[in-house]
């Protein structure tokens, strides 16, 4: 097992994703930040922390369950749900910007895809992940990555966060089962 | 054709061989040139085993069973006489249908078929059937019974018991309190409740017992009890036998190991009338079957089609086949367990069945000059029970798959080899 | 998990997941999110051998909330009341191809026997048989329960729990029984001894004649129907009489503990075992438990079908 990204790394990551959001939206005001639990969730929380160190201002920021919209469902056994919190202005005419830990195949996106599309109709939609790891297999690509980190299939790409690991780290490892 | 039985082991342990010539026992040094030998490498022998309670459907429901197939299911089983209960389609209340099944008996020719008459005409629980011409008829018919249905009303009972002493014939009742059991499915108990099926109090059998053998010591009758279940119906007997009043009773197989816990799932083949017990029960019956409390055993061979148990609980037959396992229950539960030896067997199964139906030349010993009926089991051997392997036309065996100890491997009735080689 | 025959079929934990689960998918279905796409291309069947149009449409609504095709099959007192018929409708379903069959059946146990694999191989779940179980109804109550009273515990630790009424035939309480007491609560049962199942002492109950009595202790109070019936078999002499003893009316209702909730699996007789004052007071919560019947109902199926098939037997 390898680590790949260090604590200072992610932090410093954030920080650049907020930016680069802000930059890209020109402020925080439309920006409606959606987790995807766990870690994305927590990263959501983390850049809208940065954001609003950089603005001064409460970007509103939610968390998105994508376990409802999968299309492996019936690959394995049904999972407990994650919460979906939506902020109170809703989606409608905001930039919504999904955040997860590790951009792999592509699925989890297209079910948050699916996931948004029924809750309402946003101006747009951008993806900000920690890591992307290739293998995609589907047409999605990020918007705002943390690092991008070449991968064979078969290596294990684990994202650790304070709020639910402990630490912050992102290691790499051979083989096994993700 | 003549036998010499090498190598057995009679009910009182001792070896011996037996000599079969023109249907009796006789001195082997009489057998004539030509018999047959057979060794039978020390098995056990007994009597032919007698059913007092069998259900052979004929005439009305021949799906489920004939008294041909029933007959052979009976040598299978290592019984020479079986008695067909009332319960037919026409009911056997008339000197005909008696008859008739009798003569079916005759015809199939593997074991006799002793029928039991009806108390009241059609089951229907109100007339006196004519019990009388029914004894004179070919059948002589010794046992009455409304058996699935109790003969509830007491005067209509205590006239029946009065009657049957013309002939010295016995009333079989099936203890069932009506009231106390509408639409009963199952014993009641925890279980019962547990299941949400309705409950069948152990009093509903109890009630009637008492109230019979009451009824048997006014009259000074002959009363038999059906298929006894419960702990309290055993000691009411075992009271009613201390005062001298003529009440005998039996116990079926399946109440001797099976409890009510095998509802559990729903299987209706475990949905029997009366219905399984507790385990305090069991142990009960199994303990008034030891000490002579209980006279004997009966199947209440009841065979069902199988839609008739393929379905809810609630609206399958009540019911199970028992001819052919009924020995090798009685050995487990009974001799297995050392609460009696092959003497307590023939006695239970043979000698007392045969005493209470007054049926001649069965339940005898196996003597020179007696009729040869007996049965020849492996009680070594072990078998695991088929459902689709038996010789009756149902399927409805509670023990498909169980492993039980003592094979039949012969029949002999009226000195004929009617199962085995 | 492969059927929800009985509510002894679910852990602890199990039934926490499905209440969790529940209360997530009320979170979304009470936002903008109506429909969810999970069970799209599931077939599930509501084989209804007995009147009952609530739990039918609630599970209907559930299954169609999650995309599955949904088949209404009633056949009341017609070719399903032969046990015969159950056999050959089982294997119909099964030809048919249907992921589930939701079964309500006058027979206790007959969701069993079409659990049996020999009839039909999908998944099972138990709507209501006869006078067994009703486990969708008991997880109901239970969610209903921990949403006004559980102050954020996963369980029912501590809670008090009274189910009024016939005993001896009501399947919602017999579930009800079976899981309460798993999530910790302390229930007890009250109805006049003749509604009592035998052998009730030994359930991990109290049981109580005198409803007075329990009124004042209790958190939630749970009123069964009364099957009008039950007077021509002698349970209790009269309507008016049994109502006096063990109905719920204005004055017990103000006997309760100020936030106690009050039940009702329904369809209620007013007037009977509760009183329209009560029924329709602020502290019910019947009509609530209609809607939450929902959200339990797709977290059921969910959990049974969302996942990958299950192979084997019953459980």
């Amino acid at each position: 097992m390898k680590t790949v990204l260090p604590a200072p790394d992610i932090s410093r990551a954030i920080v650049r994703i907020a930016h680069e959001i802000l930059e890209r939206y020109d402020g925080a005001e439309s920006i409606t930040l959606l987790g995807i639990p766990t870690r994305g969730a927590h990263l959501a929380t983390r850049i809208a922390a940065a954001i609003n160190a950089i603005e001064g201002g409460e970007v509103a920021v939610g968390t998105l369950d994508t376990t409802m919209h999968r299309d492996d469902l019936r690959t394995r056994s049904p999972k407990a749900l994650l919460p979906t919190l939506i902020p109170a202005a809703g989606v409608e005419g905001r930039h919504v910007v999904l955040v997860d830990d590790v951009l792999f195949s592509g699925r989890t996106i297209r079910a948050a895809l699916d996931a948004l599309g029924e809750i309402g109709r946003p101006t747009s939609v951008s993806l900000a992940v920690l890591v992307d790891r290739g293998h995609r297999e589907l047409p999605i690509k990020a918007d705002f990555v943390g690092k991008n980190i070449p991968t064979s299939r078969s290596e294990v790409i684990k994202v650790n966060l304070i709020e639910v690991d402990g630490t912050d780290e992102v290691t790499i490892s051979e083989g096994g089962v993700k | 054709m003549s036998y010499l039985l090498k190598n057995i082991t009679l009910p009182n342990g001792t070896k011996a061989e037996l000599a079969i010539q023109d249907g009796h026992f006789v001195a082997a040094s009489s057998l004539t040139k030509g018999h047959k030998m057979l060794d039978m490498g020390g098995k056990q022998v007994l009597p032919g085993l007698v059913d007092l309670h069998t259900h052979l459907r004929e005439p009305g429901f021949e799906e489920s069973e004939t008294v041909a197939t029933g007959s052979l299911s009976a040598v299978r089983g290592g019984f020479t006489a079986i008695s067909a209960m009332a319960n037919t389609s026409p009911v056997a209340d008339t000197a005909g249908v008696v008859e008739q099944v009798y003569r079916l008996g005759q015809a199939a020719g593997l074991c006799d078929v002793f029928p039991i008459g009806a108390v009241t005409q059609g089951l229907n629980g109100q007339t006196l059937s004519e019990i009388g011409a029914m004894a004179d008829s070919a059948a002589r018919v010794r046992v009455f019974s409304d058996d699935g249905k109790c003969v509830f009303d007491p005067l209509l009972m205590r006239r029946a018991l009065e009657y049957v002493k013309k002939f010295d014939g016995v009333i079989a009742q099936h203890a069932q309190e009506p009231t106390l059991t509408q639409d009963s499915q199952m014993n009641e108990g925890e279980i019962s409740a547990q299941l949400g099926l309705k409950g069948w109090p152990a009093v509903a059998e109890e009630a009637i017992i008492a109230r019979d053998v009451l009824l048997a010591e006014h009259t000074k009758s002959r009363l038999h009890i059906c298929h006894l279940t419960t702990a309290g119906g055993v000691e009411i007997i075992r009271w009613a036998k201390t005062r001298g009043i003529q009440v005998t009773a039996e116990v079926t197989p399946h109440h001797l190991l099976l409890t009510d816990d095998y509802a559990k799932n729903y299987d209706p083949i475990f949905k029997v009338n009366p219905p399984l017990r507790l385990e305090s029960d069991v142990l009960a019956l199994r303990a008034g079957l030891a000490d002579g409390t209980i006279d004997i055993v009966a199947t209440d061979h009841a065979p069902h089609s199988s839609e008739s148990k393929d379905c809810e609980w609630a609206v399958a037959s009540f019911g199970m086949v028992g001819l052919e396992t009924a020995l090798s229950i009685v050995i487990k539960t009974m001799v297995e367990t050392g609460a009696m030896n092959y003497e307590g067997v023939a006695q239970c199964l043979s000698i007392a069945p045969a005493r209470i139906g007054r049926y001649e030349n069965h339940g005898q010993s196996l003597e020179v000059g007696n009729v040869a009926n007996l049965t020849v089991v492996d009680t070594a051997a072990k078998w695991v029970v088929d459902r689709d392997l038996m010789s009756t036309r149902s399927k409805n065996t509670p023990f498909h798959g169980f492993e039980l100890p003592g094979v039949v491997t012969h029949t002999f009735f009226n000195g004929k080899l009617v199962f085995g080689e | 998990m492969k059927h929800l025959l009985s509510i002894n079929d679910l852990s602890r934990d199990e039934a926490i997941l499905i209440l969790d689960t529940a209360s997530e998918l009320a979170r979304i279905s009470d936002g903008p999110m109506k429909k969810l796409p999970t069970l799209r291309g599931r077939t599930i069947v509501n084989l209804f051998a007995e009147d009952s149009t609530r739990t039918r449409i609630s599970f209907e609504a559930a299954a169609k909330r999650l995309s599955a095709d949904v088949i209404n099959f009633a056949a009341k007192g017609s070719s399903l009341s032969k046990g015969e018929s159950l056999k050959d409708t089982a294997q119909t379903l099964q030809a048919m191809g249907a992921d589930a069959v939701v079964i309500r059946h006058p027979a206790s146990g007959a969701p069993f026997r079409l659990a049996d694999n020999q009839w039909m191989s999908g998944a099972v779940i138990n709507a209501g048989d006869g006078t067994h179980e009703h486990p969708s109804q008991a997880l109901l109550d239970a969610y209903t329960i921990r949403k006004h009273l559980g102050k954020g515990a996963k369980d029912l630790s501590g809670l008090r729990v009274a189910i009024v009424g016939d005993i001896l035939h009501s399947r919602v309480a017999r579930s009800n029984v079976l899981l309460l007491t798993k999530l910790g609560a302390h229930v007890t049962l009250v109805a006049p001894p003749t509604l009592f199942p035998f052998g009730v002492e030994s359930w991990p109950v109290t049981i109580s004649y005198d409803l007075d009595s329990v009124i004042p202790q209790v958190d939630a109070i749970m009123m069964l129907r009364i099957q009008q019936e039950r007077m021509h078999e002698i349970f209790f002499p009269s309507a008016r009489e049994y109502s006096r003893y063990y109905g719920l009316n204005r004055d017990r209702v103000n006997a309760l503990n100020p936030k106690a909730i009050i039940m009702h699996p329904g369809p209620m007789n007013r007037g009977l075992e509760i009183t329209a004052d009560a029924a329709d007071s602020a502290r019910s919560v019947i009509i609530e438990q209609v809607s939450n019947g929902v959200s339990v109902r797709m977290a059921i199926l969910y959990l049974l079908l969302g996942g990958a098939p299950i192979e084997g037997g019953i459980n």
